[in-house]
């Protein structure tokens, strides 16, 4: 597995779009870093960004890559080598690629404006933690998806949606039912509704850790009332793993029984 | 070497194969025959786990193939369509494909038997159709292989390369190896052929050598005596 990770990691590191990933963030790190040199400040700015992009950079890179491995995988297949590496071996090349390009790029204007000594350091590492998290979930989404769609240009579009609505749409129809049910007690039912959005989930960690209430949403200051700060987001983080293994564990059950 | 035993498979609601036996034997050249869309592939790719059937069991050596792959170490194939990662080159090709199958290769020679000197740092995506079945065929011949599955190998290939692959294959029979050969090229079948199985409607119609086969259709070649099958089952039908 570990050989496939490894080509499907190089292929993808070495093309010219890691590198304008790489450099989106860097840029980007390096202006908020000079207009406020402020490290919170920094990094919620920061984070408004990074939960769009990163979701969608993992799929549209999982269903691409997925389509364009075709024959990489059709050869693969007739080799010595069990299935299930296959898919893994190319998901987490893929993801790790990907992954690495935001931490370099995230992390080094930070390194770079010797802000690593602060306190508030720890909130861009939670930052890079659920960037992280959400590269590896879109991706395997998407590779998903596309393993189950042999129509490409449906299995593109039906990923995309799944990224809209996890990135705009699900905020949007979360708060026209707070609104509708203002009169109910539903900050359980509001809890319940942020465990199933990955994008959510990563909001409300990042929410805790810089503790700016203002900023912490209704769902955020649920989480931080019911279960208090570091449990909160223990909670998120503990939700943010089984959002990254159930869409593995949906790659291998579909990839076991579909013929090529 | 090879067992099947009550092969189905459907895809959707098409009946490709309908259920029947087949063994392989050792150091011999089986020869699959039938129709376009009859499932010659199906089967072979059943056979390499890259299909799954229906219903059914595969044997390799004695073992089931389901939910194995190091029997694939002992299976070479060269698949009918042969996809490659396009932006390769033909050498990095072979080199991946020896790092992935950790075992070394033997490509000089096969390189040079069907003149691919100059192509190694081409590009694949660039290449002809002949050139590339003949990358294919270097990539299925380069490792030694107790059993290999060709689906096609002649097609697309110049009168040369034909003898080269006719001779590599009767070099490599003499050696004890098995071979299990889809093709519509009757000469071919006749040169190296020890036995023959066709292939029609999701049963084997026929196994038996090919001699065999001449005698039950009273014909004196291979095409006429398929055209006369189709034709029988074709009244049959209307
Ligand atoms: N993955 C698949 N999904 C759906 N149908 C398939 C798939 N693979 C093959 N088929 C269908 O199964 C039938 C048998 O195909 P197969 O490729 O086995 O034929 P074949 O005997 O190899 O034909 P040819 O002589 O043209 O190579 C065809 O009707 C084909 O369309
Ligand atoms: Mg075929």
């Amino acid at each position: 597995m570990l050989k496939i990770l490894k080509y499907s990691f190089f292929d993808l590191i070495r093309s010219r779009w890691s590198i304008i990933y790489f450099f989106f963030y860097f840029v980007t790190g390096m202006v908020l870093l000079y207009l406020s040199n402020d490290v919170s400040k920094a990094v919620a700015s920061l984070m408004n960004v990074t939960f769009i992009l990163t979701p969608l950079i993992g799929t549209i890179f999982g269903v691409m890559n997925f389509y364009n491995s075709r024959e990489f995988i059709e050869l693969l297949l007739a080799q010595p080598v069990p299935r299930k590496n296959i898919f893994l071996g190319m998901f987490l090349g893929i993801s790790t690629s990907l992954s690495l390009s935001l931490f370099l790029g995230m992390g080094l204007p930070f390194l770079i404006f010797g802000t690593f000594g602060s306190d508030q350091i720890m909130s861009l590492v939670f930052l890079l933690i659920s960037g992280i998290f959400l590269t590896f979930i879109f991706t395997a989404l998407a590779f998903y998806i596309a393993l189950v769609n042999e129509n490409r240009l449906k299995g593109f579009g039906l990923a995309i949606l799944i990224w809209l609505f996890m990135a705009f749409i699900y905020d949007g129809v979360f708060l026209l039912l707070l609104i509708f049910l203002q009169e109910y007690p539903i900050e359980k039912f509001a809890i319940a509704m942020s465990l199933f959005n990955p994008v959510d989930l990563s909001r409300i960690l990042i929410m805790l850790k810089l503790d700016i209430s203002a900023l912490m949403g209704y769902t955020g200051a649920v989480f931080n009332k019911f279960f208090g700060n570091n449990s909160g987001m223990l909670i998120s983080i503990a939700a943010l793993i089984i959002w990254s293994a159930v869409p593995v564990f949906l790659i291998l059950k579909k990839s076991a029984k579909k013929d090529f | 070497m090879i067992e099947i035993k009550g092969i189905e498979k459907k895809f959707g609601s098409l009946e490709v194969l309908k259920g029947f036996d087949l063994s392989l034997s050792r150091g011999k050249i089986t020869a699959v025959l039938g129709p376009n869309g009859s499932g010659k592939t199906t089967l072979i790719k059943s056979i390499l786990g890259l299909v799954v059937p229906t219903v059914g069991e595969i044997r390799f050596q004695g073992q089931t193939i389901f939910n194995d792959w190091k029997y694939r170490k002992e299976v070479g194939y060269l698949p009918q369509i042969a996809r490659f990662p396009e932006n390769l080159k033909v050498k990095e090709l072979f080199k991946l494909i020896e790092d992935i199958r950790e075992a070394q290769g033997n490509p000089e020679g096969l390189i040079h038997s069907f003149g691919l000197e100059d192509f190694l740092n081409k590009k694949l995506r660039f290449l002809s159709g002949g050139t590339r079945q003949k990358v294919n065929l270097v990539l299925t011949f380069m490792f030694d292989c107790p059993l290999y599955i060709l689906d096609e190998p002649t097609s697309g290939l110049d009168p040369i390369a034909l003898i080269r692959l006719k001779d590599l294959i009767k070099e490599k029979k003499n050696k004890g190896i098995t071979f299990l050969v889809t093709t519509h090229i009757m000469s071919l079948v006749e040169e190296i052929s020890d036995e023959l199985i066709f292939l029609l409607e999701g049963q084997v119609y026929f196994k038996g050598t090919y001699v065999e086969m001449l005698n039950a259709e009273k014909e004196e070649n291979l095409e006429r005596a398929i055209a006369n099958i189709l034709e029988k089952e074709h009244a049959k039908d209307s």
